[in-house]
């Protein structure tokens, strides 16, 4: 076994091999411009674009035509959220998102609001869900968008797309779901699901960085954007600059992968993600699941562990790759906004670890991450002075601290 | 984030961890800082007589650089005086540390701990005084 042990998956996920020997040719020998009309070269290009096209949109249950290549989800997020606010201005000015979305979509949002848009914010509640009356009462008839996502990136909580889409669909209003972490993991059908526009990127499905892609639907409502990128009219004029045709063909390896091995892949993922958490949980019974244990992604979990620091434990545990809420590992020293969104206490966020298996994670590896944190947590907690409070019965919420 | 050797050293080896009787009249304690802002720093001395720093523990809860910057204290702390204790500055563990600049209120905590146990122990000795002039 080699360390470090990747259990980040919903960061990135290396690349499948069969994604990359499908892309390799197009380096050097197919090397082809698919806007080039005039040369086998450009029609060779332009075929594997459309296979790959044709690949994604098996995977969401789409229409090949209703495809737009982008640069990765980030993009494609922008592009439906200001996308449709510009287009459909005349008929009002207001969208709906969650506060634990992704700031590929919350940042979009808040650009919007300086922009004369009026944005509401639903919260959630402990697990990370939003109240569908709610959101049913704040769609009002200058709604112009509903953006919630499929699949949460740090807890993993799935939204009930199918039920978000009906409302949306009977209040008249379209609804956009990034599905970055969801796709290749949970069946998405853009039909059963009434979703309108959905947002996926290649590099969390075993495909390379820098390419993503946007479903947008042709009828039933023709979804119309006004682009964010001008220039050659690529992309039926909703996305100018020459395609990205390496990328593109290995995104669509990657969904073909997906598409067709889900079936197996999912409940073995699920399988290393259960005996990760039981292990750890037996051995540390006040750790604290983040999240809906039942209705969230089959490879993610996010655990807290009260009394010890996010950080530290992750400089601890240096063999395996995790990520945390903790505050430490960004820059603004604020922990992780999704979790204070469910109400965690900042303690609690602070000692947050997500870890996210995948594909090639196997369980001597996740046998060897339980035991490793399980220990580094324990070490910690003899270091807590929190950990020495609680056992001295001391109620922690009822110490006066210091504030810095 | 890159840790300096010296913090990774102090957060793998920390020294001085434990506690000591923070009942003793001779013992100081300080606890500053927050679970909410994601460190505590809980450090202990133990002053003899003649005003010298015989021992001190700590316990921490916070990041590697938190870990490091109170097991370095208590280090500084062990054999100085309670007034030589009183004088250390946060920027000396910066630099002894590399702390980078998103660290130094690990440093300041440290600093902060270091003052809240000497009070501690001033409180206590005084009080100890004072009852003692009392008794007589």
């Amino acid at each position: 076994m080699k360390t470090p042990i990747y259990l980040d998956y919903s960061a990135t996920t290396p690349c499948d091999p069969r994604v990359v020997q499908r892309m390799l040719p197009f380096f050097t020998e197919t090397f082809g411009n698919a806007a080039s009309r005039s040369h086998a070269f450009g029609w060779t290009a332009e075929a594997a674009v459309e296979e790959a096209r044709s690949q994604v949109a098996q995977l969401l249950g789409a229409h090949p035509k209703e495809i737009l290549w982008t640069s990765g989800s980030t993009e494609a997020n922008n592009l439906a959220i200001k996308g449709t606010a510009q287009m459909y201005r005349e008929k009002g000015n207001h969208l709906i998102t969650a506060i634990t979305e992704h700031k590929a979509v919350l940042d979009p949002m808040k650009h919007l609001e300086t922009q004369g848009y009026e944005v509401t914010w639903l919260p959630v509640d402990r697990k990370g869900h939003v109240d569908l009356d709610q959101l049913r009462d704040a769609i009002t008839d200058r709604t112009i968008l509903v953006s919630l996502m499929a699949a949460n990136n740090e807890i993993g909580t799935l939204h009930p797309l199918a039920e978000i889409g009906a409302i949306c669909k009977q209040k008249g209003t379209l609804f956009h779901t990034d599905a970055t972490q969801a796709a290749g993991k949970i069946p998405l059908d853009v039909e059963a699901q009434h979703v309108d526009l959905l947002s996926i990127s290649a590099h969390k499905m075993y495909g390379p960085k820098g390419v993503g892609a946007l479903y947008v639907r042709r009828k039933n409502p023709r979804v119309r954007l006004t682009s964010q990128m001008d220039g050659g009219g690529h992309e039926r004029g909703m996305r100018s600059g020459t395609l990205n045709v390496t990328g593109i063909v290995g995104m669509g390896e990657a969904a073909r992968i997906c598409r067709e091995e889900m079936a197996t892949e999912v409940p073995k993922l699920m399988a290393l993600r259960d005996r990760l958490e039981q292990r750890i949980m037996k051995a540390l019974p006040d750790a604290v699941l983040n999240g809906d244990p039942q209705a969230r992604l089959p490879h993610l979990t996010n655990i807290s562990f009260p009394y010890v620091e996010g950080e530290s434990l992750i400089m601890g545990i240096k063999e395996i790759a995790v990520s945390s809420g903790s505050a430490c590992t960004s820059a603004s020293l604020e922990p992780s906004y999704v979790l204070k969104g469910l109400g965690l206490g900042d303690e609690l966020a602070h000692s947050s670890i997500r870890f996210s298996l995948g594909r090639f994670t196997t369980e001597q590896e996740v046998d060897f991450a339980a035991d490793r944190l399980i220990a580094e947590v324990t070490r910690l907690r003899e270091m807590s002075p929190l950990w020495e409070m609680v056992q001295e019965g001391v109620d922690l919420s009822q110490v006066k601290w210091t504030m810095h | 984030m890159a840790y300096s050797d010296k913090v990774l050293d102090h957060y793998q080896n920390p020294r001085n961890v434990g506690s000591l009787d923070k009942d003793d009249p001779n013992v100081g304690t300080g606890v500053v800082g927050a679970p909410e802002c994601g460190d505590v720093m809980k450090l202990q001395i133990k002053v003899d007589d003649h005003g010298s720093i015989v021992d001190a523990k700590f316990k921490t809860y916070g990041c590697g650089s938190a870990i490091a910057s109170s097991s370095l204290a208590t280090e500084w702390l062990k054999g100085t005086t309670v007034d030589a204790a009183a004088e250390i500055k946060n920027t000396q563990i910066v630099e002894e540390l590399s702390l980078p600049p998103v660290k130094i209120h690990c440093s300041v905590l440290a600093e902060d701990a270091i003052k809240a146990a000497i009070e501690d122990w001033r409180k206590k000795q005084a009080a100890a005084k004072g009852a003692a002039a009392e008794t007589k």
